[in-house]
This record gives C-alpha cells, structure tokens and sequence, in this order.
C-alpha cells in the first residue's frame, strides 16, 4: 500500500477515526493491528518474516535481561562474601552467556536480511570469477521475497536488542508492545530508524484529542504530499529519460540529470519522512527527525549529520564506536604510534572504522558495486577532508573569509556538487558508465546544448519546468524559515488568516497540479528499496 | 587518578581548561579522534576496558565525568 494511493488515505482515515472514538487504554492495540493490516496488504508472507524477527529478539532480549537482573541480585545478596576476583569471574561468565544470546541474535536477523538482499549480488560476483577463470559454468540465479522494510525493522529490532545487551534499558516483558515498536507501519516505508526508549514514551501511552497537535501533524502529512507529488514525482520522468538513455543525454544533459536527481531524491525522501513524523503527531507519537536542511550543510562530514539522521547515528552508536574503541584497534592504534607516530596513531582507528561503516552504509543502500563504490566514496572524501584541515585553517587564518555570506555560499554549493556527482553511482547503477558519464560531462558540456531541443524531450513540459522552478523556490524558501524553528509553528503563531490560505493553497496546489489524478498510479518511494 | 586523566586530556589540546570546562562533547572540543584517544590512554592507564556503551555525552563532557567514569569501571572489575 503506497503512502500516496487512495487506498492508504482511506486507510489512514479510518485509524484516525477510530483511534479517538476507542477506549485510550486500547489505541497502541489499534496500531499494532493496523501495522499488520498495513504489513500483510504487501503480502501477507511478509507477516511472517517480521513475527520472525519480533519473536526472536523478545525472548532473547528477556533472556539477556534475566541474566543483567539476576546479576544484580546476587552481587547484592553476596556482598560480603565474595572476593574481588570472584566477582570479576561471576561477572565473565553471564557477560559471556548475554554475548552469545545477542550473537544468536545479531546472526539470525542480519543473516535474514543478508540472505534475502545479498545473495543474488553474491551469485553475480562468484558468476563473474567463474568467468574470469575461464570456467564455463554459472549458477543460476534464486528468486526470493524481500519483505516490505527488511532494512528498516532490522535495524530498528537490532538496535533494540543491543541497547538491552548494553544494559541501557530493560527488556520489554509484554509482546505486543514490542511488536508494536517494531511493526509500527508509518517508520516501515523508509524509516526513520526509531529507539525504543525515544518511542515507548508516547507509543504506548494514551491519547486525547488535540487538536493543535493534529492540525500541525495534517500540515506536514500535506507538506509531504506537496513534496512527492508536486516534486519528485514530476521530476521522475526527466530524470529516468536521461539516465536511461546516455549515448542521446550526454555532455550538459548528465549535469541536468544530476541536478534533477538531487532534487527528485531530496523532495521524495524528506516527502515520505514528512508524511510519516506527520501522521505520527495525529496519532500523538512522537519519532525522530531525519533531516535537518541537508542541501545547506558547508561539507560533506555535516551534510551526512543532517541528512538521513536515524542511520547515521545508528552506524555511529552501533557500528563506528565500537570498532573504533575494540581491543583489537586499539592495540593496533599503540602500535601505530609507537612506529609510525602520533598523528597516524590517532587517526587510524577512526579512519578503518570510518571505512567500515561507509562501506556498510553503501551496501544497506543496494546489492551492487556501485553503491558500494558510493559508500566508500564518500568515507575517502570526509577522510580527506579531514587531513586537508590544517590546509583550511592555515587558509582560513590567511584570508578572513569564512564569515562572509559568499564564502558560505560557495561551500553550501559545493557541498550540493559533490553529494549530486556521487550519486551519479545511483542514478547509472553501473561503475565504469557512471565514470564515463561524469567525465563526459566534465569535458563535453556546453551550454548552448540546452537549446538544441533536447531539454524538451525528457518528458517534462514548459509547464512542468514551471512548476518545478516554482516549487524549488518554494523548497528553498520554506527551508531558510525553518533556521528559525519549525515553519508551522510560526504559521500557527502568527495570524489565522494567513495560516489558513497558505494551507488551503498548498492543498490546491498538491490537489490540481500533483502528479496526480484518476487512474494515476504514484510511483513507489525511493527509500523503499533499500 | 584525576592529574594523571587531565595529563592525557591536555596532551590532545594544551589551551583548554580541563579543570573547570565541563562541555567538552557539546562545545565540540573533545572530536572522535580525541575521544578514541582518550580511550586509548586511559585502558591502558587504569588497565579497564571502556566500551563503546560508555561513549555518550554524559561521560565525555568533563574531566570529572571521565574520573567518575574510571572510578565506576575500576569498582566494576
């Protein structure tokens, strides 16, 4: 069920009315019912992938529990009795115990998700060395169901379960509410890849109408809308002409594809993520944001901490730390210092795991080398940006420039550049031509090729170009108001009037000239497929 | 214990005041290279081990977190 079919509006309508007539102590069953409903319309085998993950992690996560609690009470019960080393030895043994609980579990979850998403990527590679040998023989490709938000729940369920490794907070005993968490529909399109302790707070407490609430969530679900429709899915023809065909769109036209790209894929993510903290806020549910004005970050380092937030910061707490501060690194980091100095000691085991976790961020993305290739793409060019920024201070100390309102410009441009060119990699889906591509446009671009006819044969006409100038302004606008604050907010401040005809605008707007209408079938999400 | 944590802490950056700041995460003082650092030393210091749970603002934003931090890790082993 898309976000955008009338089907899920009906869907949508129906929760929202029924979740403010029911008893409040009933509204987190309602959800965790329509998370199913919602689940199994996708498929209903689906259902059965992710009862699998739920059912795994609540008993091992109530197993590791047990252990940190029984720990606790006998370290308690026998204070004075045991000895200092006792204690270490009794504290090994249920460490232990709770690390092998949480490896059974990291194994079956990821290898759920490694074996349905990875193993036709696995099969081209092996195909491909088979070839390279010489050898004649291929192994065929399998057909396997990818359930709705593999990534997304995995993730989300995993985090869960380390945090309860961690210690960080109890398990939860009752199953539904764990479901619940995992299950809960709005987060599995695209995220964003939610806590349990930031969840638990609203998910399962009980709700009252309120309308300044609401009214605010409805607003960003209608901003979101705007965003998809009016934006990303327009710009979608353009974009999937000129990257379908590269011998015709060559030289300025893979820049136009490039910056088209950028633009479908900011309106259609930060769209579907509008939509889904929207229709949490109706519900009284808060989840985390994912964007914080990504398109004006001065490098890429701050672009990736404010764009997709919930899967970086996943990566950092979960992927990144811990490699960076494992034994193994560390001892690797001494050894580095000692031979090869301080500043190589220092920066290595922040940059392997820096690599680790680009690598792993590119291949979450996609089961293909070019997003592998973009994932540690973008590690290298934060490396070396790093490395570069005693050049930059030295730079910057030279020339007081860093203030100046140009300056910023051209890093929040060249910011956009850089992000744009990498994804070049998810636009082609192929290494060698994407390269291709990017030096042809390096070299060929001219800008009388705008005006040898092409740029209207992408599908778009004079009239899309309009509206897509127009919502761009728009995007930009909205996005410089929000440096103060939530926009809505303001709006809701300020006088009912204007709050009014800008709504009832942007609904018209969304209504009239969305990629929309009778018999349109919207196209799916981007983050979807990953 | 708490010369020896301030001792590493100034040998990462000698200007600062680690005897009274006490937002060394939030201000920024304190990146990912200085906290690995940190961590580095200080394992090898206290003979502990700090894992990756302990890397969190609360514990990083002072000296006497980080005091508080060994002290809690050395009653633990």
């Amino acid at each position: 069920m898309l976000f955008t079919s009338y089907e899920f509006l009906g869907f949508l309508l129906l929760l929202f009315f029924l979740y403010y007539i029911i008893p409040a102590r009933h509204q987190w069953k309602l959800l965790l019912a329509a998370g199913y409903v919602f689940y199994a319309v996708s498929g209903w085998k689906n259902c059965l992938f992710i009862l699998l993950t739920t059912g795994s992690t609540y008993i091992l996560a109530l197993r590791i529990d047990r252990i940190h609690r029984e720990q606790a009470a006998y370290l308690k019960e026998h204070k004075k009795e045991l000895s200092k080393e006792e204690k270490k030895s009794y504290k090994a043994r249920n460490r232990s115990r709770q690390w092998r609980l949480l490896l059974t579990g990291l194994f079956m979850n990821f290898g759920i998700l490694a074996v349905l998403k990875y193993t036709n990527f696995a099969i081209a590679n092996v195909n491909a060395l088979l070839s390279l040998t010489g050898s004649e023989r291929q192994i065929g490709f399998v057909s396997f169901l990818l359930p709705l938000g593999i990534s997304f729940y995995t993730f989300i369920t995993m985090g869960y379960l380390i945090d309860v490794y961690r210690g960080k907070y109890p398990a939860e005993t009752n199953p539904g509410k764990l479901a619940l968490f995992v299950s809960f529909f709005p987060q599995l399109i695209q995220g964003p890849i939610n806590r349990f302790d930031e969840m638990t707070e609203t998910l399962f407490s009980e709700h009252r109408w309120n309308w300044q609430e609401i009214s605010l969530g409805l607003e960003r679900i209608l901003w979101g809308f705007f965003k998809k429709l009016v934006i990303a899915d327009r710009i979608l023809v353009g974009v999937t002409t000129i990257v379908g065909d590269p011998e015709t769109y060559d030289g300025i036209y893979v820049f136009v594809g490039m910056m088209f790209y950028a633009l479908q894929l900011y309106a259609d993510f930060t769209g579907g993520i509008d939509i889904t903290v929207g229709i949490a806020q109706v519900l009284g549910i808060r989840v985390r944001e994912n964007f914080i004005r990504p398109y004006f970050s001065k490098n890429i380092a701050e672009y990736w901490r404010r764009w997709h937030i919930s899967l970086g910061a996943w990566f950092t707490e979960y992927i990144f730390y811990p490699v960076s501060v494992c034994q193994p690194m560390l001892k690797f980091s001494r050894f580095c210092k000692k031979h090869l100095g301080d500043h190589v000691g220092r920066r290595m085991p922040v940059y392997m795991a820096s690599l680790a976790v680009w690598f792993t961020t590119g291949i979450w993305h996609g089961a293909s080398w070019n997003f592998v290739v973009w994932g540690l793409l973008n590690g290298l060019i934060i490396i070396l940006s790093q490395e570069c920024e005693p050049l930059y201070d030295r730079f910057h100390r030279k020339f007081h420039v860093k203030d100046r309102f140009w300056y910023r410009l051209f890093q929040v441009v060249r910011t956009v550049l850089l992000m744009s060119s990498l994804r070049m990699l998810d636009c082609y889906r192929n290494v060698p031509l994407t390269f291709r591509m990017f030096g042809d446009m390096l070299i060929h671009s001219r800008l009388s090729q705008l005006f040898d006819g092409r740029l209207m044969s992408v599908g778009l006409t004079v009239s899309d170009y309009g509206v897509l100038a127009a919502g761009t302004v728009i995007l930009t606008a909205v996005s410089l108001a929000g440096r103060k604050g939530s926009v809505r907010q303001q709006l809701a401040a300020g006088p009912a009037v204007v709050r009014c005809v800008l709504i009832y605008g942007l609904f018209l707007c969304t209504l009239i000239i969305g990629a929309y209408g009778v018999g349109y079938d919207s196209s799916q999400f981007i983050y979807n497929q990953f | 214990m708490m010369d020896e944590i301030i001792t590493i802490l100034k040998n990462l950056h000698p200007d600062v005041d680690f005897e009274t700041c006490d937002t060394l995460i939030d201000d920024g003082i304190l990146d990912s290279f200085d906290i690995v650092s940190v961590i580095a030393e200080i394992s090898q210091e206290f003979d502990i081990k700090i894992g990756a749970e302990h890397i969190v603002p609360e514990n990083f934003n002072s000296a006497g977190a980080l005091w508080e931090l060994v002290c809690r890790l050395e009653d633990e082993d």
